[in-house]
């Protein structure tokens, strides 16, 4: 097994909102190994975004950490970090775009308009790898060129409104990768882009992956995404994780309801003429207490334990686990959806 | 038996922009969409989809060539009768949720507007029926027509967007990226609801859309779309599976398919516009295959058709 770059363990957030309490994040445990790329996913409002924003102390003024712990492994000196231990904005400083960087969604808005993109990629290395102004230039260059940007010295000293979104999406990564960051944290990244653009951006991810050694956690709510980039693949539904394995074991082999029911959805999967599976109902609310599976109400096949207990993670195989009583030696034997065995034949072209 | 023609769009042109600035956003596009059917447009953004979808509900003006309703020309001068036929029986969907209804508005009113504007001296007790009928027909609440759009999460928005354009019984609708911007599960719900009406009033559909396996699930015919024109056109299966133009091939390519075994070994097209030698021979709308047309010149047909 990997090296652990860092472990969450029964991690609680809640916020308070109008005088009322959210549980947005319900007791998540999980590890991230060296030089993987873990996707997170999750419908909007799931927690997917809160979830790793608190792994960069981002979370809102409302927010709060009120229970568990995150540990940071990869520190320059080796010693390890308790992240949720960190108080002051000072201390933070650290650990963001040097220890864990950050690339989101929308290009458009991530980026200084009014500085060349050359000067805010210069300031990063300045920054983070305390370089003199010459030398950050030299490898600001270079690192143009490591995402993909053709011309590195005529585009330096252009603004981002010269830049396309696919191009820009490559400079915001330029940016992180500039941070020499441990960890990247993807939040979306390729949603506002086109098919064959976000192509590309995976393509690059993965690369950049290799090549700075970097351990990547990418958000996203497209499964397709997920397959072409992931090693390893966390789902999760109503602030919690319900299920987590390797691709194979999510794609080929999944486990809870809500998981199945996902890979049913997908348009990829449909057959014209019919409809489309759709999930009935909506996500429960988080501000109030959630009562057994969180996504009984939803499943007509629930069990009534269901309703009752929260099942705890039962392991399919050494990679991979699920909360869901369906697991437990006693429940009744379900029959995966026929949509399983589609992926498994690769009967989707 | 040849199928009834609803629309169609004969050599259309739009320009952007005056003088020095002009930009021809579409160029020469033709094509038909027949009684019933479902016809898709893809591309990617900057494509043009979206201005062939504008022109046609005469949101741009168009610059050249005709788009005819049912035989009759809609695009510049019309009548006034033929004007109001058309707002009456050609409604749109927005890709946008959240920036397409009035947010001071109550549903109520967002869903009636057309009906009120196009069907003056309705009474008010039947305007209230057809309201509530809408509503329940996109599976909402009747209750919720005393609401505001705010109130609601994306997809029950994206509903009432379709229920503001049921309400005014449309024979056809363009409906441009209606689930881009919906979460995954509520997409196939929207989608389910769509070709559900279609089953049941026979609408046509013009469907514009950036994702290729959205298309393939909903559309009977494609047309591909690069820069402002249609670059390939066939039935949907014909052309998810037998694509020819490398354009096309491209955008295949780049779907992302839930099956990770398939997604490592899989080899991605990058399309070059500059792969075509059209200096010597232009390039040509042709029919390569049964029903299946490309645009080329007659010496990359031979190549692309050898492969």
């Amino acid at each position: 097994m990997a090296e652990k770059m860092l472990t969450v363990e029964e991690l609680e957030i809640k916020f308070e909102l109008r005088g009322k309490t959210l549980n947005a994040i319900r007791g998540i445990s999980l590890d991230l190994h060296k030089g993987e790329i873990l996707a997170i996913v999750g419908e909007s409002g799931s927690g997917k975004s809160v979830f790793t924003k608190s792994f960069m102390g981002l979370l809102d003024q409302n927010g709060k950490i009120t229970g568990g712990r995150i540990m940071y492994y990869g520190a320059d000196d080796g010693k390890p970090i308790e992240l949720t231990a960190l108080k002051k904005e000072k201390e933070w400083y650290k650990i963001r775009g040097h220890e864990i960087a950050m690339i989101m969604q929308d290009p458009m808005t991530s980026l200084n308009p009014l500085k060349t993109i050359g000067n805010q990629i210069m300031e990063a290395v300045m920054l983070h790898q305390k370089s003199s102004r010459a030398e950050a230039k030299k490898k600001t260059l270079q690192y143009l060129e490591d995402v993909g940007i053709s011309h590195p010295d005529r585009r330096f000293s252009q603004y981002p409104h010269e830049f396309s979104g696919g191009m820009r999406q490559r400079v915001v990564i330029a940016i992180a990768i500039a941070c020499a960051p441990q960890i990247l944290i993807c939040d979306e990244p390729t949603t506002a882009l086109d098919v064959t653009i976000q192509a590309q951006i995976l393509d690059l991810i993965k690369d950049l992956r290799h090549k700075y050694k970097l351990s990547v956690i990418l958000i996203t709510h497209d499964l397709g995404v997920v397959a072409n980039i992931a090693d390893r693949v966390a789902v999760m539904y109503a602030g919690d994780i319900i299920e987590i394995g390797t691709s194979e074991d999510i794609f080929y082999d999944p486990r809870h309801p809500y998981t199945q029911a996902l890979l049913s959805s997908l348009p990829q999967v449909g057959v014209k003429g019919t409809d489309l599976f759709s999930i009935p109902g909506t996500p429960p609310n988080l501000f109030t207490e959630v009562k057994g599976d969180a996504f009984a109400p939803r499943n007509p096949r629930a069990l009534k334990i269901d309703f009752v207990e929260m099942p705890p993670y039962f392991q399919v195989s050494p990679t991979h686990r699920a909360k869901t009583w369906l697991l437990d030696p006693r429940a009744p034997k379900v029959e995966p959806p026929a949509v399983v065995e589609k992926i498994r034949n690769g009967g989707l072209i | 038996m040849e199928r009834e023609v609803l629309l169609e769009v004969k050599d259309l042109d739009v320009i952007y922009g005056e003088r020095k600035k002009k930009y021809k956003a579409v160029k020469k596009v033709n094509f038909k969409i027949y009684k019933g059917e479902t016809f898709g447009l893809v591309g990617e953004s900057g494509s043009g989809k979206t201005t062939i979808g504008r022109a046609i509900m005469r949101i741009v003006p168009s610059a050249g060539g005709e788009i005819l309703y049912k035989g009759d020309k809609i695009n510049g001068r019309i009548s006034p009768e033929l004007d109001r036929k058309v707002i009456k029986e050609i409604q749109m969907i927005f890709q946008d949720p959240q920036a397409s209804l009035n947010e001071r508005a109550k549903v109520d009113y967002i869903i009636s507007e057309g009906l009120m504007n196009i069907e003056k001296g309705i009474s008010e007790e039947e305007r209230k029926a057809r309201v509530e009928q809408a509503i329940l027909d996109v599976g909402l609440l009747p209750e919720f027509s005393s609401r505001f759009p705010h109130e609601f999460s994306g997809g029950q928005r994206q509903r009432i967007g379709i229920a503001r354009a049921l309400i005014m019984n449309p024979e056809f609708i363009i409906a441009d990226e209606p689930i881009s911007a919906l979460d995954v599960s509520v997409r196939a719900q929207v989608l389910n609801l769509l070709s559900d009406m279609q089953k049941k009033r026979q609408i046509t559909y013009l469907f514009i859309a950036h994702d290729l396996s959205v298309m393939r699930f909903i559309t009977d015919r494609i047309g591909v779309i690069h820069k402002g024109r249609i670059v390939e056109m066939a039935e949907t299966e014909e052309l998810i599976t037998h694509a020819i133009h490398p354009y096309t091939r491209a955008l295949l390519s780049a779907i992302p398919m839930p099956d990770p075994r398939h997604e490592r070994k899989k080899k991605l097209l990058v399309y070059d516009p500059d792969c075509h030698d059209y200096a010597r021979e232009e390039p040509a709308w042709m029919e390569l295959r049964e029903g299946h047309f490309v645009l080329a010149n007659t010496k990359e047909a031979d190549e692309w058709m050898k492969e």
